[in-house]
């Protein structure tokens, strides 16, 4: 292992550093240092923008009227349904994502001797690189038009579930390998079945794990708008059935963006700038469970 | 060697397999009932695996086989009809390093496998934490603070916790897999003390590195090497005049 | 020793147990099932346009939805311009980032860097798209004006193939140095020191011991960021024009397969269309597989005997 490095140098023979190599050495502290900078530069710019045109338009009303209240002659309307769609689908996703993605990754750490195993855990690298139009797409074929429900709320909420799995499996997996094995064998060697051992004491000992991982992953997915494009499509007005067309936060961004009117872009910003700020929160409670050991 | 007390645990040509490579082959043993029983050799013996095959511990590890048959009071844990979960609840185990569950209280812990197994009574289940704190020597120090997580007590305070848990679904066999390498002399001392009044209630099955400890705490001594029981016997004999020159070797330190 | 603790039947352990591992299996099997109905269910509902077009829907360009012509090459083309044009600009930049992180900068501007950088992939597609529109495009049109007619290519309207790769390339930044960063990580010490202790600079030690001994883990992160800018779909629709043409220039609007999806779905009236826009996504759900499978090949191929 230590001569790989030192094969590789041919220039450590001379006793003191040249002029050229100490150069370099600046040069690429220098590139590196600008490379960062450039980086950070439209972080920057990205978060002032948001911060700046969101705010200014963003009043109680945001929050208290629909985009259908939006109008050509300067009522500014709000996002209400699309705040309560997310909400709704979010809640769909998070059953769904929750059930399948921990029990998955249950499987993929507590049963790791059977035969599936390696299938399941190739096909979990599967979805994780798969597009989420691709997602939204599968569901339109299957949901909303194989079997003819529809666009809805419930076919959005499915997509984003879908999304969700394969991360909540990741992270999941993640915590529950570092669950000393030694309290499995503790465990068992009380004379506990194993579905006990893991239910009682394995996602316990990982819960704040867990939680952590599941929060991200609905902040994760509550930014996706091109899956429910084909699966909820979009309402400009509030509802509360999950059965029918329903607009997302992200999706009343895209929607208004491309509208025709000044008091719709300005929504725009505003939706981008809570879908942001709601995501920034949640990552924040997230790292606050992870540290609550 | 207490050859009045009735057999409790008996081998019969007991080999464990990883894979196709065997860890431990024919071993034919018996342990007597309220007795401590050694198992020493040197690391990678078998003696750890031979301890983990007795309450089926081993079949968390792929592709590990048993063969032979381990007789709990003369039926084999093996047997097709037998759960694995009922031969754990009848042989405890405490492991190496102190491993209380960290999300329970010490109290919790005590009872974490009756109140899994449905027990429910309040008072059925004070009364056994005090008993196995008793049991374990631990009582006088934690009464006051039983609610406190288990992982605030100390190295050896935590092993004696694990031993109380263990204690608390009263097994007939306790295993007892190197308890006290990952602690300090003070702490060793005072489960080796504990060993001796444990025996009152249970038989305990220790694997020790510490051959001192062996002659100190039990009453026969069993000696592997490289998979095999080279020797079994009462401890004094085994120690002062054994049989197998390996043994005698071992036992003198001239390898391991 | 009389037996105190509740002892259920024999066996009865062994049956909840069995009942457990099978609602476990069932759950997984979801996870297995998922993967192969995607590819089944977006075949089906897009192979009627492999049936019209053949080999022409992948290897011809004529799209033309007023006329019934659903070819879709110059968006198979369009993805992969917008994602090598992104990776260009992004792979050396955020190596730097990377570098810098674990390498140069000390701890109290380390930690801030690296979240300020996480954060930036928190940011939704939706929400990089809208500053695209309204802020990206017009600080670069005076630029975009400027390089048009000095190459004598025709005028540019802001959005086009140029806006999308500059704003993909902010996008997978984050995610190609969050890699790299905890790949280079993952050097191990005696290989810095072993460079350090012959006399290397620091920047030598980084060329020759840190980057070669990570360099399969980097080339992994940078094919995963190439499968994420394939399969990003807001930001871009937004910002490349949808044009269902090939590109003129580096500077004239086109479509990716994903943006000609996103933006032509809520149009699409006839079933040829609709079935059109699906094999589209089934040809990016093969290009996506590819790459993925592309990243752990190299990853596995590459990477140093002894590297975790």
């Amino acid at each position: 292992m230590v001569t790989r490095a030192s094969q590789n140098i041919q220039v450590g023979i001379s006793k003191t550093l040249s002029p050229a190599r100490r150069a370099q050495n600046a040069l690429a502290m220098v590139l590196v240092a600008l490379g960062t900078l450039l980086v950070l530069v439209p972080l920057f710019l990205i978060l002032k923008d948001l911060f700046v045109k969101g705010f200014s338009s963003l009043n109680l009303q945001f929050f208290t009227q629909s985009q259908s209240e939006i109008t050509f002659l300067g009522s500014a309307g709000g996002f209400l349904n699309a705040i309560v769609g997310s909400v709704m689908m979010l809640a769909v996703a998070l059953v769904i994502g929750v059930i399948i993605g921990i029990g998955t990754a249950i499987f993929l750490t507590e049963y790791r001797e059977h035969r599936l195993v390696p299938s399941v855990r190739l096909m979990g690298d599967v979805l994780t690189g798969m597009p989420a139009i691709v997602v939204g797409l599968v569901i339109y074929g299957l949901v909303v038009r194989g079997l003819g429900f529809g666009y809805s709320g419930i076919a959005g909420g499915l997509s984003l579930g879908l999304i969700m799995i394969p991360v909540i499996v990741r992270a999941t997996e993640e915590v529950l390998k570092l669950v000393p094995q030694t309290l499995r064998e503790a465990g068992l060697a009380l004379g506990l079945p194993r579905w006990k051992v893991i239910m009682n004491i394995v996602l316990p000992t990982a819960r704040s794990g867990i939680i952590t991982g599941v929060i991200l992953a609905v902040a994760r997915v509550s930014g996706e708008a091109a899956p429910l494009i084909f699966t909820a499509f979009g309402n400009s007005f509030l509802t509360w059935d999950p059965t029918q067309k329903m607009s997302g936060l992200p999706l009343a961004v895209y929607r208004s963006a491309f509208e025709p009117s000044e008091a719709a872009v300005a929504r725009a910003w505003s939706g981008a700038l809570v879908l942001v700020l709601a995501i920034l929160v949640a990552s924040l409670v997230a790292r606050f469970a992870a540290r609550k050991r | 060697m207490n050859t009045d007390r009735p057999i409790r645990l008996q081998t019969e040509n007991v080999g464990v397999f990883y894979g196709s490579k065997d860890a431990v082959r024919n071993v034919n043993v018996s342990f007597r009932s309220n007795t401590v029983n050694a198992l020493i050799g040197p690391s990678g013996c078998g003696k750890t695996t031979f301890l983990r095959a007795i309450n089926r511990m081993h079949e968390l590890t792929p592709n590990t086989r048993v063969t032979g048959k381990i007789m709990l009071d003369g039926q084999d844990v093996y047997g097709s009809d037998v759960d694995p979960v009922d031969v754990r609840r009848r042989i405890g185990m405490v492991f190496q390093k102190p491993n209380p569950f960290p999300t329970m209280s010490i109290y919790d812990n005590v009872v974490a496998g009756l109140r899994l197994a449905g027990e429910k009574s309040k008072v059925k289940l004070d009364e056994t934490v005090e008993r196995s704190l008793r049991g374990a020597a631990l009582w006088d120090e934690v009464k006051d603070r039983l609610k406190a997580v288990g992982s605030s007590l100390s190295g050896g305070q935590q092993q004696r916790l694990c031993i109380a848990r263990a204690l608390a679904v009263e097994p007939e066999i306790l295993l007892m897999d190197e308890p006290t390498s990952a602690l300090d002399p003070q702490s060793t001392q005072r489960i080796e003390d504990l060993m001796e009044s444990l025996k009152q209630q249970t038989t305990i099955i220790i694997v020790t590195h510490n051959m001192q400890q062996a002659s100190r705490v039990s009453d026969t001594t069993s000696f592997f090497l490289i998979g095999d029981l080279v020797e079994h016997g009462a401890t004094e004999a085994v120690f002062q005049t054994p049989k197998d020159e390996r043994t005698e070797a071992y036992i003198t330190g001239r390898f391991g | 020793m009389k037996a105190t603790i509740p002892q259920p039947r024999r066996g009865s352990g062994s049956r909840a147990d069995a009942r457990f591992q099978a609602v476990i299996v069932a759950l997984a099997s979801i996870v297995l099932v998922t993967a192969l109905a995607y590819s089944v269910v977006l075949l089906l509902n897009g192979a009627s346009a492999f049936g019209r077009e053949g080999l022409g829907f992948v290897f011809g360009s004529n799209w033309d939805p007023a006329n019934g012509h659903f070819q879709a090459f110059p968006f198979i083309a369009g993805t992969f311009f917008t994602a090598i044009g992104a990776l260009v600009i992004a792979v050396p930049l955020a190596l730097a980032a990377s570098l810098f992180i674990a390498e140069y900068a000390p701890d109290w501007l380390a930690n801030p860097v690296a979240y300020l950088i996480e954060l930036l992939a928190a940011i939704p597609s939706v929400v990089y798209g809208l500053w695209g529109i309204f802020v990206l495009i017009p600080a670069t049109l005076p630029f975009q004006k400027w390089l048009a007619s000095s190459l004598g290519w025709s005028a540019p309207i802001g959005p086009g193939l140029f806006s999308a790769m500059l704003l993909l390339a902010v996008m997978i930044i984050p995610f190609i140095a969050a890699i790299s960063r905890d790949v280079i990580k993952l050097v191990p010490n005696d290989q810095r020191e072993a460079a350090f202790a012959l006399g290397a600079t620091k920047w030598e030690v980084i060329r020759y011991a840190v980057l070669p001994y990570a360099r399969a883990g980097i080339l992994g992160g940078v094919i995963l960021g190439l499968g994420r800018a394939i399969g990003e779909t807001l930001a871009v629709t937004m910002v490349i024009g949808n044009a269902n043409r090939f590109p003129q220039n580096l500077l004239s609007p086109t479509a990716t397969m994903s943006s000609i999806i996103a933006s032509n779905f809520g149009e699409a009236s006839s079933p040829e269309f609709v079935s059109s826009l699906i094999g589209i996504g089934f040809v990016l759900l093969v290009v996506a597989l590819v790459v993925n499978f592309l990243a752990r090949i190299v990853i596995a191929r590459l990477t140093p005997q002894g590297t975790v």
